[in-house]
């Protein structure tokens, strides 16, 4: 019984979505599904990024080079099992059943792809850290660029249609789920303290090298599956689509929203993804007015939108709480700092 | 039984530089000992000899009888060593209660994958550290802080911010690298007080570095005397007070420049 609630409260946040993520995919017209799909894909990318840069304070500069490996794994296992039918059940969820093992296995070698990179690198710090991150991530589309069987420079082409908005949303649910749970545990405050102080957190028990390839081989994976959702999404692998470029995109998305806060990872992924296809019709303007904005709000919130906060930790979110949550921590002259974010902890 | 911890000859070269030569100790359970010397004595260098932070170049440390040389200091803290720091190194922009909570990690023995999928073992655990970090807080007097910003705290909480920390990693042995450091006489004795509290609460042994001599002798039983890296004298306190080597090293020049700044007080030396 015990064990059953406690299967409930893990897979909680995803009962509760896929109605939602249904009903979006029915309404939503086939012209504007393809933005919907790159922001959520954005959303995987920046907040499984910010479990790196932002929770352990690693700065990592090859998120696109995991995005590849799983890009290409899924899409092998895709092409290669098209018109293989699993026996007694609808093409359909045969289809469906063969991308969701394509998924897993791109997150599989991504995450592989992070410890064998994660390994050798994690051992430095800072520019050193983002330069070898960066290397790494060249070397990985390199490599791609140059093997027959990925395609070469032209990459794969033909994949099957797979990606549609419940895919993505359910993995931007698992990938948020997994960076919230991450925070208010244990292992995700040992994190913490590797960001704020690495010589403590190491005096105080904490095994930093290990955690910090943890953390990396983490967000490698989820990096994987945003790459293997994408790919599907325009049927197409390239190395084009992975180079630095795309690893800056998701680091300005971080670091826009705050380094270490998921809300803000949500928003910033969002708010640029859209900002950029609403800029699309002033073409020539287009990058210029990006720029602008991005170096505006740096002046103006160097922190990032949000900081390190999350939404629920703003005075006026928590003011909207207040009553239910003093009537819940009990005790009269329960100050605001007080009755932090306890809501939330039972729902993630 | 072996001796919760034990150094034997250690010595510390950094190039051609001795920082500490043979230094040898052996603290019994439950025993208080204060390491005194003056500026670059080597005190905090034998502390991270012993933490983990340097490996010897010579000697041997050893937890509970375990040879812990070549161990990196999370390993030397899992087997029982804690530590504080000189210049203070809390997690600034995490609150009281998860600094303590971070120390508390060093005895979980849930994994990544618990946190990930809310396994029964990970929720037990988590009110586990709860409860135990906020019993550290308590002890150091600190509740009333608990969920406050640690960069936030007055100078002495941070001190002893640090000292809960430390003791929530449940050691065996308790270093404390100069924690009345930076503070009034009242605090210093108050601190003091609290340390011994500490000690004879948890029964676990204590070994703090400290300036002021006074203070020192008054709280612990056993004293360690270090000048350039050479351990000069130790014994019982009433011993060290009369001993002329320290007097020489310690005392003797600390008494001579208060008395020689006391004839100039322009500061010509």
């Amino acid at each position: 019984m015990a064990r059953a609630k406690a299967v409930f409260r893990s897979i909680l946040p995803f009962l509760l979505g896929l109605p939602v993520l249904f009903a979006i995919q029915s309404v939503t017209p086939p012209d504007y599904a393809l933005i919907l799909v790159s922001v959520g894909v954005n959303v995987v990318l920046a907040v499984s990024l910010n479990v790196v840069n932002g929770f352990t304070g690693q700065f990592s500069l090859g998120h696109a080079g995991f995005m590849a490996v799983g890009a290409y794994t899924a899409a092998k296992i895709t092409t290669g099992l098209v018109g293989v039918d699993l026996p007694f059940v609808p093409q359909a969820f045969s289809d469906q059943a063969i991308f969701a093992l394509a998924l897993s296995a791109g997150m599989a070698t991504a995450a592989l792809a992070g410890f064998l990179v994660g390994m050798p690198s994690l051992r430095l710090r800072g520019d050193y850290l983002a330069i070898v991150t960066l290397g790494f991530g060249e070397i990985i589309r390199s490599v791609i660029e140059n093997m027959k069987t990925l395609g070469q420079a032209t990459g794969l082409s033909g994949l099957p249609p797979r990606t549609n908005l419940v895919w993505v949303g359910v993995s931007a649910i698992a990938t948020v789920v997994m960076a919230r749970r991450l925070a208010v545990s244990t292992q995700g405050r040992a994190l913490f303290a590797i960001r704020e102080d690495e010589v403590a957190a190491e005096a105080m028990g904490v095994d930093t090298t290990g955690y910090k390839v943890r953390a990396f081989v983490i967000s490698a994976a989820y990096a994987g599956l945003a790459g293997a959702l994408i790919s599907h999404a325009i049927l197409l692998a390239t190395p084009r689509m992975f180079t630095f470029v795309r690893s800056i995109e998701v680091v300005v998305m971080v670091v826009l929203g705050g380094l270490g806060s998921i809300t803000g990872s949500i928003v910033a992924a969002c708010t640029l993804t859209i900002a950029l296809e609403l800029l699309r019709e002033f073409q020539a303007y287009r990058m210029v007015v990006y720029a602008i904005l991005l170096i505006a709000l740096m002046l103006l919130r160097p922190q990032g939108i949000f900081g390190t906060r999350e939404i629920w930790d703003l005075a006026i979110v928590r003011r909207l709480f207040r009553t239910r949550q003093l009537a819940a921590t009990g005790p009269a002259g329960a100050s605001p700092t007080e009755v932090r974010d306890d809501s939330t902890k039972g729902v993630v | 039984m072996s001796a919760p911890l034990e150094a034997k000859s250690v010595t510390m070269r950094f190039g051609g530089l001795k920082a500490l030569s043979e230094f040898s100790l052996v603290m019994e359970p439950g025993e208080l000992v204060g390491l005194i010397g003056p500026n670059g004595a080597g005190k905090t260098t034998a502390f991270n000899a012993i933490t983990g932070v340097y490996t010897p170049s010579e000697g041997e440390v050893r937890v509970s009888g375990e040879l812990v040389n070549a161990q990196r200091p999370h390993e030397i803290c899992g087997k029982g060593v804690a530590r504080t720091f000189q210049n203070i190194r809390l997690y600034k922009q995490l609150t009281a209660l998860d600094n303590v909570r971070v120390a508390c990690h060093a005895r979980a023995t849930s994994g990544f994958f618990d946190a990930l999928f809310l396994t029964a073992r990970h929720r037990t655990e988590e009110s586990r550290i709860l409860s135990r970090a906020e019993e550290y807080l308590k002890v150091m007097g600190l509740s009333h802080r608990r969920d406050e910003i640690s960069r936030n705290l007055p100078y002495g909480e941070q001190r002893r911010l640090e000292i809960a920390r430390a003791l929530a990693t449940g050691p065996k042995v308790l270093c404390l690298d100069e924690p009345a450091a930076g503070m009034n006489a009242a605090e210093k004795v108050e601190l003091m007080q609290l340390i011994r509290n500490i000690r004879d609460r948890f029964g676990i042994s204590i070994l703090v570095i400290e300036h002021d001599m006074r203070l020192v002798m008054g709280v612990s039983e056993r004293l360690l005397v270090l000048d350039h890296g050479v351990t000069i004298a130790q014994g019982k306190p009433e011993a060290i007070r009369k001993n002329p080597k320290v007097i020489e090293a310690y005392l003797g020049d600390a008494y001579l420049e208060e008395k020689h700044i006391a004839i100039t007080p322009e500061g010509a030396r």
